[in-house]
């Protein structure tokens, strides 16, 4: 299956309006997503950027039904919709036929507090697809560290100074792996650097029957320090030097979808953000190091958790 | 619709918002300081502008795509990613970046 540009329907599901930051990452996603998902769609928003510049009561930038939770339920709302949607299908109270439904959470509101609640919606194997938009903090209430903030990456609530230099002691929690780990039907990652590969992914996660789970890198001009044109190309930057792996496991089957002979330096993703100016050429040899065996490393990592590898 | 200036009494309930897509009425075109100006020759229509706006505000037309500045925030994006080339920032009047 592929999605090609030319093909794409003009109506937008998300609409203009909206108070994302000039360059928002996240918005571009969002909108993508309701893009291919079109107009029999519901969707569960646990608080976060997303939610916030789209619905200033009584504003919203929706053209589907949309819910907004808490920060840390976005899966159970979204399961509950699709529990009941399920019920009033078989009392004949509805007839709407392949309702999609969505659950769409930051990475706080995904790695973080709302971690439990996606467990579980995957484990009753609901059939809700639910985007994690990663911005890599927590931004909307001002760019606190999150689970998902990288190694080395200034945030408010990990400044760089005289006892802790490097910022963020701690790597990036691997959520889509966790989620590869409970065996649902569809876990992809995907990047706004490639909105095809996103779109195609999305198509993939409502095609199928059951839970899956999409993790899109979503760069962030105002939290990362960068200059708002350059969103897609930072978001390109993070795939080229393998700071962000693109794949898919479908049915127990893993497949890199963005395949690299070659990984660029990590530095010329690093340096094009304010967040990382503080890191010495020690600590991003660090990082380099850490890089090229997580890249090695990948495919045998999966295979441990006992999906097959598909060529 | 929600009438501005509702009293709560008149609200309906649970916050619910009856109609999609009222943020339409907030023109974000304010906040812009550049203006992304088409070169309608050598835009190819190639559509990845309007792939990649993150307000969804590129138009179709019939010779190229152009913007629609209620909404354009200025972020510059079209402009950095057009393969051709085809479209400039400049700074919109009244603007300054001192
Ligand atoms: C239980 C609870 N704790 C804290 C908050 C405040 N809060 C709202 S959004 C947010 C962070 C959101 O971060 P993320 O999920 O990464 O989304 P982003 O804002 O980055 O898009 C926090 C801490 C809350 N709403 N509820
Ligand atoms: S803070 Fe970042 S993620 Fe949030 S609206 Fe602004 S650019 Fe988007
Ligand atoms: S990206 Fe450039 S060439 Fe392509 S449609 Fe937009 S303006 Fe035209
Ligand atoms: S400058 Fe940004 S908001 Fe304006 S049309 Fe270009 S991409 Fe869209
Ligand atoms: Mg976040």
């Amino acid at each position: 299956m592929s999605i090609k540009l030319s093909e794409l329907p003009a109506e937008d599901y998300f609409l203009p309006g909206h108070r994302a930051c000039a360059g928002c990452g996240a918005a571009i996603a969002i909108r993508l997503i309701l893009k291919v998902a079109g107009p029999n769609t519901i969707v569960a928003s646990a608080t976060g950027c997303i939610e916030v510049i789209s619905s200033l009561y009584p504003e919203n930038a929706w053209g589907v039904p949309w819910i907004h939770t808490a920060f840390e339920n976005a899966a159970a709302t979204a399961s509950g919709v699709e529990a009941a949607y399920k019920v009033l299908r078989r009392k004949g109270k509805i007839s709407h036929d392949k309702v999609n439904f969505l659950a769409i959470a930051g990475d706080g509101g995904t790695a973080d507090i709302g971690i439990q609640a996606l467990s579980g919606m995957a484990e009753r194997g609901h059939n809700v697809k639910y985007i994690c938009y990663d911005n890599e903090a927590y931004m909307n209430t001002g760019i606190q560290r999150s689970s998902s903030t990288p190694y080395g990456a200034w945030t408010t609530t990990s400044p760089p100074g005289k006892a802790i230099p490097i910022g963020k002691r701690e790597v990036k929690k691997d959520v889509a792996r966790i989620m590869v780990a409970h065996g649902i039907p569809y876990v992809a990652t995907a990047s706004i650097g490639y909105p095809l590969d996103l779109m195609r992914k999305v198509k993939t996660a409502l095609e199928i029957e059951g839970p899956a789970y999409i993790h899109v890198h979503t760069p962030c001009p105002t939290g990362w320090r960068f200059e708002s044109n350059k969103t897609i190309e930072v978001a390109r930057l993070a795939v080229q030097t393998g700071m962000w792996v693109l794949y898919e496991v479908k049915q127990g089957r893993l497949r890199i979808t963005y395949k690299l002979s070659k990984l660029k330096p990590v530095e010329e993703y690093l340096r094009t953000q304010g967040r990382f100016s503080h890191l010495t050429d020690d600590d991003i040899a660090k990082i380099q190091e850490d890089v090229r065996k997580r890249f090695e490393e990948f495919v045998e990592g999966y295979r441990q958790l006992g999906v097959s590898v598909e060529a | 619709m929600i009438r501005e200036g509702a009293g709560f009494r008149e609200l309906p309930p649970a916050a619910i918002v009856p109609e999609p897509g009222t943020s339409l009425k907030n023109k974000t075109g304010s906040w812009r300081i550049f203006r992304p100006v088409v070169d309608r020759e050598k835009c190819s229509k190639c559509r990845i502008c309007w792939l990649l706006c993150p307000e969804g505000c590129k138009i179709e037309l019939e010779d190229c795509f152009e913007t629609d500045l209620d909404y354009c925030k200025g972020c510059g994006i079209c402009a950095q990613e057009c393969p051709y080339k085809a479209i400039e920032m400049v700074l919109e009047e009244g603007s300054s970046i001192a």
